[in-house]
């Protein structure tokens, strides 16, 4: 044949060098002045094309196969058809030509030049052909005189430019009459049409509803006939797969079918072909039991995308449990694929977990990285609270031997697992370090960032994070981010640790320093800062810094930034009372944080549509709404019933319950928006415990999960406040119907006035909002009002109640006395109404230093050298209000062997010594 | 499906289809980033991998890789079929088909895969009635054959 001389130089320079030679002979002939026959057209496009098909580039011959479009020979057309279709490019003047042909052959009324247009149009697509076309290609699709080979064509050319320019493609009459198509007798055009309907379906569901009950029906026939019926469309001993496949896929454009009929045989067809799993081969080719599987995986996806037939989800599990173990690797991979979705639908996660076993095993021994890939996947799909621990460890131990191309993934999975699993924030301390010990390399920027936060926004992890840091610096050889958390951690709360004369301030700067010298510049960096804050933690170690600092090595460095950190502190270290000192490196403020950097990676690692993003919204919406173990139902009973968890700080006084949003009416009001949504949520989890570390200090994150943070900063003077409250939007997706609302009971009402503007309903993702609220103490209280939010997220309603730490004790104004003055007052409040006491038993260790701390965070004078016994904390002050001023004093009695308080509080006015005294307890 | 290559074991390209609109150099860099990923696994491997955001099936026949690139809800052992199909359908129009065959043929091969796939969907799935078509236009060849004298 004529390509036979074409093909084949010995060598690449040799092929080139034949190449252009032919390349230029067909130019001179396209050129030339004879006009050339059909055929010699035909044979040189058709040379252009295979030579384009070698890998080289054509940029001429596009004339002459438009020209060969028009010629009534077959061949010929066809010819030109295929280079049109391989080598097509926008030239709207050739365009044209192009359309002109096809729509002659559109008309000829013969099927092959009309197949052969059709095909042209489905395999270019361009948005000129469907301006053309769109209008065109439906009437031949239900004309009742078309062929049956061009309606399949048909069909799927309009499916083609649908896809392309969707606006172009005019809804009508013909849409009914496709969708009887499915009921056509020729299995061929139903296929065909399956797609498009499918496609368009997607997009119109009102439009096509009817396809659903056809489509059963269909399905239904195909499952039962036997394996001869369909002849030449049944494939190796399996009845139409292919057509079954679109069936079962178009119902996934759907809700379960309404009619109890369809849905019936529906579910019939469903069982049967679950039953067809279990029946012996009829036959050993891989070729049927691909075909046969093809269905049933559909079938599976089906029945996780309807979601509501716990049988059968279960069926599907043990199903895809029995393949988990196949030796075809190619099952095994799309079980593992298929249990990752079945893992989000709460009928299946149980069952799915229980396979956790195999899956682990998967592993440790699937060959293929592929498949393991799908196993890591499946372990964080089907992780929740009850598992996490057992798989985190999987994971780590995985991760030691674990391909280079994956493990960056594994590191952020177990990452976001031991934070988003966390019952105990040692584990997750604990876990991050092992990932930077196995995989230190694989460690982003974002994964020690996290932990840094973490630890800085929790105080009750701190002390630990220290110890454990500190002991992990002792290997030998550690990585290079340990060091950097070590700095860090250490520069904070080292102090936390200098107790213990094995981590003494001295012991901490030289395991430190000795690490310095084989770090990076950035690292280095960082530990010069750990210095100056070791200079203000410990000033037993600042003249040992402060040589550091002064040498040479540091001074002098080459490095620009590590030379100024140097001077820089050496100086501030030298000049700087202590005062200064301690404002200057005060201990970090919390990270005001937005969206976990790390899901954000891993999101953008993944694309934003895979299994993993479903199954996180899934959670989100029913389990972790407020970060707390136990779903929060957003119910209206709630506000009347206090929730057990309202009164951890009752203790007798009136319960803190939430009585409603207030009637609009009111004078006071503090409901800004009166017309919200009624229903309340029930405090979330943990917001008590993050209410009472609000008592003694301003500013901080008062409420955390998933989607939102909640901070706080605020400032009082007098019997005035003014709280600024942050929320951020931790997602990539917007919150709408954002809606803020404080509530107060009328008692509180009456006694605190609270006034605030209304916030935008939207929050971008990323984003962060504020709302001022302007405080006034009218009279003394005892309830905190409830910050209630609602919103919209996805398409989820998010609804979402914390207290909000406005306490008494806020209003104090210090008083300094003297020891004589103190006993005189003292002795004036003793009237039992006036003294409350109580006696408890420490929840934190007994530190004099924290314990003045909070005294004086508290809001009181805190009195020096006015207790007999030294060991005891005395405290003074006024709180104001807007009608009356009260006198406090108190005394704090620390026993440390029984490891107990005794708290005494006095005031004029007994329901606040009660009240001070609930607020202060807490505190110790 | 959103496109389907087949290459040889030496990595050359045999077949390109394209059922999305790309440019020449998009689909040069798809090609070459695929053909160097597949050829890099190892016999026993799964057909199946995650690419980009694509799912990538693939199967060896003696010296060729027939590969195709499809969305996420797609299924992938019905594409593994497909292709085989497509397999059986060269192999009953040549008769015991070669690398070869599809390379001096390749407008059958294309012409082929057009009556069984369109627009990157299963258009017909029956041997009989794919083969039927093509033979119709071999047949209108012939006939021409007969009418046009010259040289072959």
């Amino acid at each position: 044949m004529y390509l036979c001389s074409l093909f084949l130089g010995k060598s690449k320079e040799a092929e080139i060098k034949r190449i252009n030679k032919e390349l230029a002979n067909i130019r001179s002939k396209f050129k030339g002045d004879k006009a050339l026959d059909g055929y010699s057209k035909k044979k040189y496009v058709c040379k252009l094309l295979f030579i384009f098909l070698l890998g080289h580039d054509i940029d001429f011959g596009h004339m002459e196969a438009v020209n060969l479009l028009s010629s009534n020979r077959y061949t010929e057309k066809q010819i030109g058809y295929l280079f049109i279709s391989v080598l097509v490019n926008s030239n709207s003047e050739l365009i044209r030509l192009i359309n002109n042909a096809i729509k002659n052959d559109l008309a000829s009324r013969n099927p092959t030049f009309m197949g052969l247009a059709l095909h042209c149009i489905a395999n270019v697509g361009s948005r000129e052909m469907a301006e053309a076309f769109a209008g065109e290609i439906p009437k031949i699709l239900v004309a009742g005189d078309t062929m049956d080979s061009v309606k399949q064509s048909a069909a799927l050319c309009l499916l083609r430019l649908y896809r392309t320019s969707p606006d172009l493609v005019p809804m009508g009459d013909w849409t009914s009459r496709v969708v009887h198509l499915l009921n056509d007798q020729h299995l061929g055009v139903v296929t065909a049409a399956t797609s498009l309907i499918t496609t368009l379906a997607q997009k119109n569901p009102e439009e096509f509803k009817t396809s659903v009950s056809l489509a059963v029906s269909r399905l239904s026939r195909i499952v039962t006939s036997a394996s001869t019926d369909l002849q030449d469309y049944t494939y190796y001993f399996v009845p139409a797969p292919w057509l079954s496949v679109k069936l079962l896929r178009l119902l996934q454009c759907y809700p379960p079918p309404e009619d109890p009929a369809v849905r019936g045989r529906l579910t019939e067809c469903l069982e049967t072909i679950l039953n067809k799993a279990q029946e012996p081969p009829k036959s050993k080719k891989v070729q049927h039991s691909n075909a046969k599987n093809a269905v049933l995986f559909e079938a599976i996806s089906l029945i996780i995308h309807h979601d509501s037939e716990p049988n059968l989800l279960v069926r599907a599990c043990n199903q895809l449990g029995q393949f988990l173990q196949h030796r075809e690797t190619n099952l095994r991979y799309l079980a593992l694929e298929s249990m990752c979705t079945l893992a989000s639908s709460e009928f299946s996660h149980e069952a799915v977990k229980t396979h956790i076993e195999t899956v682990t095993n998967a592993l440790k021994t699937e060959r293929d990285v592929s498949v393991r890939q799908r196993a890591v996947d499946l372990l964080y799909a089907m992780c929740d609270r009850s598992n996490a621990q057992q798989i985190v460890a999987e994971m780590l131990s995985y991760l030691e031997t674990a391909d280079y191309s994956i493990r960056e993934e594994i590191v952020l999975k177990v990452a976001i697992l031991a934070e988003k699993y966390a019952v105990d924030y040692t584990w997750y301390v604990d876990t991050i370090l092992n990932l930077i010990r196995i995989a230190g390399d694989y460690v982003s920027e974002e994964v020690w960032y996290r932990v840094i936060q973490i630890v800085i926004n929790r105080d009750d992890v701190q002390g630990y994070a220290a110890k454990t840091v500190f002991e992990a610096l002792q290997a030998p050889a550690c990585h290079e981010n340990l060091v950097k958390v070590g700095g860090y951690i250490l520069g904070e709360f080292g102090n936390l640790i200098a107790g213990d004369p094995r981590s003494s301030p001295l012991i901490q700067f030289n395991l430190l320093h000795s690490k310095f010298h084989l770090c990076s510049v950035p690292t280095r960096a960082l530990l010069l800062s750990t210095y100056i804050k070791f200079v203000n933690l410990f000033p037993e170690v600042k003249t040992t810094i402060q040589d550091v600092l002064r040498s040479d090595s540091q001074l002098k460095n080459a490095d620009v930034e590590l030379q100024q950190r140097a001077v820089e502190y050496l100086r501030l270290s030298t000049v700087a009372s202590t005062d200064i000192l301690a404002t200057v490196l005060e201990e970090m403020p919390p990270f005001p944080e937005r969206e976990s950097s790390i899901l954000a990676k891993l999101k953008k690692k993944k694309g934003p549509s895979t299994v993993t993003d479903l199954e996180e919204a899934k959670r989100e919406r029913s389990a972790d709404v407020n970060g707390g173990p136990e779903p929060a139902p957003a119910s209206a009973s709630t506000m009347s019933t206090p929730s057990p968890s309202a009164d951890l700080l009752g203790l007798g006084a009136a319960p803190p319950a939430p009585t409603g949003p207030p009637p609009s009416s009111g004078g006071l009001l503090v409901d800004v928006f009166s017309d919200s949504p009624s229903a309340v949520a029930p405090l979330a989890p943990g917001s008590e415990d993050n209410f009472a570390r609000f008592v003694c200090k301003n500013n901080g994150v008062l409420f955390e999960n998933q989607l939102l943070q909640i901070g706080l900063k605020s400032e009082f003077r007098q019997n005035l406040g003014r709280m600024f409250i942050f929320y951020g939007n931790k997602t990539s997706t917007q919150f709408l119907s954002f809606t803020p609302t404080l509530i107060c009971s009328d008692d509180l009402r009456a006694n605190l006035s609270l006034q605030t503007k209304p916030v935008d309903p939207t929050v971008d993702g990323g984003a962060q909002v504020q709302q001022v609220v302007n405080i006034e103490c009218v009279s003394d209280f005892t309830e905190a009002p409830v910050l209630n939010i609602q919103f919209r997220y996805g398409g989820t309603f998010q609804n979402v109640s914390v207290k909000l730490p406005i306490t008494l004790n806020k209003f104090f104004q210090p008083t300094e006395m003297a020891s004589q003055d103190f006993f005189q007052r003292w002795k004036q409040l003793s009237s039992p109404q006036q003294e409350v006491q109580n006696i408890f038993k420490a929840k934190h260790p007994m530190d004099t230093e924290i314990t003045k701390a909070k005294i004086i965070g508290f809001g009181s004078a805190l009195l020096e050298e006015v207790d007999p016994n030294p060991a005891n904390f005395v405290g003074a002050g006024i709180i104001h209000t807007k009608t009356t001023q009260i006198g406090c004093l108190l005394r704090l009695e620390p026993n440390l062997q029984a490891q107990m308080y005794r708290l005494t509080l006095r005031t004029s006015k007994e329901t606040v010594s009660q009240r001070l005294c609930e607020l202060l307890s807490e505190q110790f | 499906m959103q496109f389907m290559l087949l290459f040889s074991r030496q990595g050359k390209l045999r077949l390109q289809k394209w059922y999305v609109p790309l440019s020449d150099k998009e689909k040069k860099k798809i090609t070459r980033e695929l053909v160097q990923t597949v050829l890099a696994r190892k016999p026993k491997m799964c057909s199946f991998l995650e690419w980009r955001d694509l799912k990538i099936v693939y199967k060896r026949y003696a010296s060729l890789y027939f590969c195709c690139a499809i969305e996420d809800q797609d299924n992938e052992l019905i594409t593994l079929e497909i292709i085989h199909r497509y397999v059986e359908l060269l192999d009953k129009y040549f008769g015991s088909v070669c690398e070869l065959d599809i390379i001096f043929n390749f407008e059958k091969a294309y012409f082929i895969l057009d009556e069984f796939l369109l627009g990157g969907e299963v258009q017909e799935t029956s041997k009989k009635n794919v083969l039927k078509a093509i033979e119709q236009a071999d047949l209108l060849q012939e006939i021409l054959r007969q009418k046009v004298a010259g040289p072959f």
